[in-house]
């Protein structure tokens, strides 16, 4: 624990790590609360894995993977998005297939590059070690938008995600609201890479909003619990993970899963004990 | 003589290629307290949902308020049927009410003090203002069903419409919704849907029975016969009141 403070106040990539990690945790705090409520963990895995072909684009033409990444996600979420709205009984089968084509896009063009071979592992499983300093700001512009956006549109975004007939009633564009939904929770996806990388964006999104659910009255209490939960699983993950010598972005996980399944646990037992009670 | 709110002529519509309503004419007046009644599948609620404007005819034509649907809607209130909502959604009864300003209210930021006020006099007069703060979710049936009328009293509507407000309610908070929905009736009109003819027939002043196409005319008295029309067999009545 003093040699991880030691390093924390002596080396900038861990201080990158640190801020970078809990930046994010913000973002999925709030995004993942959406992504948990409103049931739409499998059309963010299919935006996840569909940024891979971006990235692979990207760096095949020289650019950096993280811009690549960010265009693709939005274009995954509009196209997702627009598959959901209009191919809602196919849903499914649509998004399984832009998954995998687009993660097998990205693999043919890192494949393709000439030169030195990037490290696919850190684009698939992340590492929040390497993150630079300009990735920092990239990732609190982000963090702003996504902020600021989601404060504007709170109500609509609520009303959207709890009942979408009565929004429609209410003359929202359904449509329009769903799909600003989903660039954010793109650009989130994109902040989360960063940090644990594609394969288990998914789980860092919904695990914070899963357990704060448990504990929250109100979308906004669940928002706020939930970046803390995001917090606190990145830092101690990326704690652990360096005092042992392990992977970060799996230790991340790891923390977070195990820390879902003892609030399910816990939450199990305190009905039980109400309901043993009133016999 | 009372003004025509609804007016529905000639109206065809279909899922796919399943003819679901047939040739329907239905006017309803201002003030009435009409029960549109039919066995499951009939078509009640897509009869309902021509008047809202969420889908439309395949013929024949939907007025509300002598416009399209669509631009009537603000002065349309609506209560779905709750078994389509999630409830572990993590919103108060408060936030749930509040929808129904979402319409009226300024496109981005929070709601105006103003909604505020009103929807908690919405909720003081479905007469639940001590639920407020609730969780929806933790809710009875009956409570639910209570802060949907709210939802769609705040909009301060000239049209209340209801599906099946009643159902998966037992019979006491049954007959507490039908004698709220008396009280409202004397504000707006209101159109409600119901599979379950017996006891809504005490309340309403006009019925109409919907089973692919409205086989009674809602202006004459409602007998059995017709009843058992509507429904393919005889039906068991208990006491009709159909006052015009």
């Amino acid at each position: 624990m003093f040699e991880f403070i030691h390093v924390l106040q002596n080396q900038a990539f861990m201080q990158n790590a640190v801020i970078v990690g809990l930046l994010a945790a913000m973002a999925c705090g709030i995004m993942g609360t959406y992504v948990v409520t409103r049931r739409i963990v499998f059309i963010s895995g299919g935006i996840s894995h569909t940024v891979l072909g971006g990235m692979g684009a990207a760096y095949y033409y020289g650019f950096n993977p993280t811009h690549g990444a960010f265009v693709a996600a939005i274009i995954a979420a509009l196209l997702i998005g627009f598959v959901s709205l209009r191919y809602h009984q196919h849903e499914d089968t649509l998004i399984g297939a832009l998954w995998a084509v687009g993660m097998a896009v990205g693999i043919l063009f890192i494949y393709n590059t000439p030169g030195y071979n990037v490290d696919l592992m850190s684009y698939l499983f992340g590492n929040i070690l390497m993150v630079k300093r300009e990735s920092v700001l990239f990732v609190a512009c982000l963090d702003l938008v996504i902020i600021s956006l989601v404060a504007l549109f709170y109500k609509r975004f609520l009303a959207v995600c709890f009942d979408e007939e009565y929004s429609r009633l209410q003359g929202v564009s359904v449509e329009g609201t769903y799909l600003l939904l989903l660039c954010l929770v793109a650009a989130t996806v994109v902040m989360l890479i960063q940090v644990v990388g594609i394969i288990l964006v998914i789980a860092l999104l919904t695990l914070p909003a899963a357990t704060a659910r448990y504990f929250s009255q109100s979308l906004g209490k669940m928002m706020i619990l939930a970046s803390m939960f995001g917090a606190v699983f990145t830092t101690s993950g990326l704690v652990i993970s360096y005092n042992q010598d392990i992977p970060s972005g799996a230790t991340i996980i790891v923390v977070a899963g195990l820390a879902y399944i003892m609030a399910t646990a816990l939450k199990g037992l305190a009905s039980r004990f109400r309901s043993y009670n009133k016999k | 003589m009372n003004k025509t709110v609804v007016e529905i002529r000639n109206v065809d519509f279909a899922y796919d290629d399943i003819l679901v309503l047939k040739d329907i004419t239905l006017t309803v007046e201002d003030g009435s307290f009409l029960g549109i009644v039919g066995p499951n599948g009939s078509g009640k609620t897509t009869l309902l949902k021509l008047i809202l404007g969420l889908i439309h005819p395949l013929r024949g034509s939907v007025r509300v308020f002598g416009q399209a649907p669509e631009r009537a809607r603000p002065s349309i209130g609506y209560v779905p049927q709750h078994a389509e909502i999630d409830s572990s959604f993590p919103v108060s009864v408060m936030d749930v009410v509040l929808i129904g300003r979402l319409g009226k209210a300024p496109l981005i930021g929070k709601y105006r003090k103003i909604d505020m006020e009103m929807a908690e006099e919405a909720l003081k007069e479905v007469e639940i203002s001590e639920l407020r703060t609730h969780r929806f979710g933790t809710l009875s049936g009956g409570q639910r069903q209570r802060v949907f009328m709210a939802r769609a009293l705040v909009g301060r509507p000239e049209i209340l419409l209801l599906d099946e407000p009643t159902v998966s309610i037992d019979g006491r908070v049954e007959q507490d919704i039908y004698e709220l929905l008396k009280k409202l009736n004397k504000k707006a009109t209101i159109i409600l849907v119901s599979h379950d003819l017996g006891f809504i027939s005490t309340y309403v002043n006009q019925v109409a029975c919907v089973n692919r196409s409205l086989v009674c005319n809602p202006t004459e008295n409602v007998t059995s016969d017709v009843i058992g029309a509507c429904y393919g067999g005889p039906v068991h009545m208990i006491k009709h009141k159909c006052e015009l």
